[in-house]
């Protein structure tokens, strides 16, 4: 039922070609800037000349490691990123001249204390809520960054530098919105695992201009194969919209196998996603200003209020024709966990089914997931 | 033409149930344990159905955690799906479904017969059948006696969440030399409990319908009832509430059947 391009690269496979392209690029001497979420604006990165890589994140062999460090009552995600950089196995990490953490959860602004000691960490301070108040202050902390990545490199910035990079992000957001809008189509004319991991392994790819080639290329490949193939073939298999926690370290046991079982992964809420490529870096407004007004609204359950968010699965409700949603939490993430009762308060509202699965990096609870992502399709496919 | 027989086998993690059924009404039913290999459970109960004369004429549908080890089943379907089916057979009314199983805790909520929402419980014996059990045989007793000795004992508390470390509190209760009827009360009050914050947390909505194994003990019917302050509804077929839903989903569409 998965249905795969025959050059389909996994996430390992594209975690591996990878490296040889980051160590080409630091061997030329090329700066890079190791990040873990989508809050760092990585303009002020690019316009300092260097390359933001998303560091290795989402597996569970350095789990056990961390342990020894970090309470195993943690989210996965932050145990994995303190473990690969503990045990020196992310080439990434180990490339990256310094690390940039943000003050989202509480887990990971106390995980970035410990991974100081490692490497230096340099941590945004993001604020909560979204009003005027918060506002000036990221905008603050743009600037310190700014400071930050000029007194590193011994480098000036400039606004013009910033711009630039401003409108280049831009683009490519737009163009990975249109990738992830193939999926609005009926039938569903690329697979959400598809998708997923080509999102996730894109920051493996150092130039930009290669980045953006190759969607736009997969892009056209797509359109091409359903405007001939399947055009017109209204599909009746169930339309899932995906929510929650990053997905990377989990997708093999809920996404792909969602699509094993006949349903179309579809949309994503979920922060290499939409959350955060739907809103643009407003180029009217003065860069510091306009990076921290796009930031702060980014839709992730360390916010508080965060009613957007509801609004704005609804929304992709509607316009990607969604039959059920999944919500993905990780283990011991306080702010989804929370704010799931009033997810499924909205999506039960518009009528439509909605299942949260709890997980965590192991397999050990594999089979009784599969055994709800199944029980929840059939109360769908009524 | 011969009659048709429509079989439900629901393969649990520690007890097996079958259902034999025509297009009327329920032919035989009978339940074993599954043991450690589900294959050959599932080949166990192909021979026994053989032996009672359901060998021509049958169509097979598989559930529970075993289901996919039913080689000769013709339809195979998740538990969640059956008990529904099966309660709403059994109950004809609309409601919350809590069923107990082995392993898993499931609450189902029922709408027009479908279903309209459930919850399992999170890889975790607590609240399981599993507890029980554990619990039974450190106080080296069975089930039917454990249930007799909690009727006759103040609950004491046991806090946990963990099966694991529930069991060690149990044991500083025996090394403190608690009467085991306080124990064994504490034991099935704490997965009465376990459940109802459960089936709290997904909304206890209209009847609530208990089936699994431990709807047939009115010690933990009362219990619940007691903590919920709602009547419990139980059915003495209730513990083939999946298999009997893998039978009806067999069947022609709207056709009925009795459960006399």
């Amino acid at each position: 039922m998965l249905r795969l391009p025959e050059n389909f690269e996994t996430f390992p496979e594209a975690r591996k070609a990878g490296f040889m392209k980051m160590k080409e690029h630091k061997d030329r001497g090329g700066k890079i800037v190791g990040i873990y979420c989508s809050f760092v604006p990585t303009e002020l990165i690019m316009a300092a000349g260097a390359v933001a890589v998303s560091l290795c994140a989402t597996s569970e062999e350095p789990i056990s490691a961390a342990e020894e460090y970090l309470p195993s009552n943690l989210c996965p995600l932050i145990k994995a990123s303190y473990g690969f950089g503990l045990t020196d196995t992310c080439p990434y990490f180990y490339f990256s001249d310094f690390i940039v953490g943000e003050t989202t959860c509480d887990g990971k602004k106390k995980m970035f204390e410990l991974l100081n000691d490692i490497k230096e960490t340099y941590v945004m301070q993001l604020p909560s809520s979204r009003d005027e108040i918060a506002l000036n202050m990221w905008e603050q902390e743009m600037y310190k960054f700014w400071r930050k990545l000029e007194d590193f490199y011994g480098i000036t910035i400039t606004e013009e530098d910033v711009k630039k990079a401003i409108l280049e992000k831009n683009a490519e957001r737009d163009l990975i919105l249109e990738y992830l809008e193939l999926s609005k189509l009926n039938p569903s004319p690329i697979s959400g695992y598809e998708l997923g991991t080509k999102l996730d392994a894109l920051s493996f790819i150092p130039d930009m201009d290669e980045r953006c080639r190759q969607i736009r290329q997969r892009i056209d490949e797509v359109k091409a194969d359903w405007e001939q193939n399947y055009k017109g073939k209204i599909s009746r298999k169930p339309r899932i919209l995906i929510t929650g926690c990053p997905n990377g370290g989990v997708r093999d046991k809920t996404i792909k196998i969602l699509e094993e079982l006949g349903a179309d992964v579809v949309a994503f809420d979920t922060c290499n996603s939409n959350r955060e490529k739907i809103e643009k870096v407003d180029t009217s407004l003065p860069v510091a200003k306009a990076l921290a007004k796009k930031y702060l609204n980014i839709n992730c359950s360390v916010m508080s209020p965060n009613e957007n968010r509801l609004k704005f699965i609804t929304d992709m409700v509607d316009e990607y024709e969604v039959d059920g949603v999944l919500e993905i939490i990780l283990q011991a993430c306080h702010t989804f966990s929370i704010e799931s009762y009033n997810v499924k308060k909205a999506v039960v509202a518009k009528g439509i089914p909605y299942l949260k699965v709890e997980t965590d990096y192991s397999k050990a609870d594999a089979g009784q997931i599969n055994t709800r992502l199944e029980a929840f399709l059939e109360t769908i496919a009524v | 033409m011969d009659k048709q027989y429509y079989i439900g086998i629901d393969i649990g993690s520690s007890a097996s149930k079958v259902v034999v059924t025509d297009d009327e009404r329920l032919i035989d039913s009978f339940c074993l344990p599954t043991g450690w290999n589900s294959k050959e459970t599932a080949n166990t109960i192909y021979q026994k159905l053989k032996e009672k004369g359901f060998s021509d004429n049958i169509s097979c549908a598989a559930t529970g955690y075993g289901r996919i080890c039913v080689e000769y089943a013709d339809k195979v379907i998740t538990e969640i799906t059956c008990h529904a089916k099966g309660a709403y057979a059994l109950f004809s009314q609309d409601g919350t479904i809590i069923d107990i199983g082995g392993q898993d805790t499931k609450i189902i909520s029922l709408e027009s017969g479908m279903v309209k929402d459930f919850l399992m419980n999170d890889k975790c014996a607590a609240g399981t059948g599993k507890f029980i059990e554990v619990m039974a045989n450190r106080l080296g007793t069975d089930f039917e006696e454990l249930y007799y000795l909690a009727s006759n004992g103040e609950p004491l508390s046991i806090s946990s969440m963990c099966t694991v470390f529930a069991e060690s509190e149990v044991i500083s209760y025996i090394g403190s030399g608690e009467k085991r009827e306080n124990i064994a009360a504490g034991v099935i009050d704490s997965v009465a409990n376990k459940v109802i914050n459960l089936a709290k947390k997904h909304g206890l909505h209209g009847e609530i319908m208990l089936t699994g194994g431990l709807s047939y003990t009115p010690y933990f019917i009362e219990l619940m009832s007691e903590k919920t302050g709602r009547q419990i509804h139980t059915h003495p077929l209730g513990r083939y509430a999946g298999a009997i839903g893998a039978a009806i989903s067999l069947r022609p569409k709207n056709s009925n059947i009795r459960f006399g």
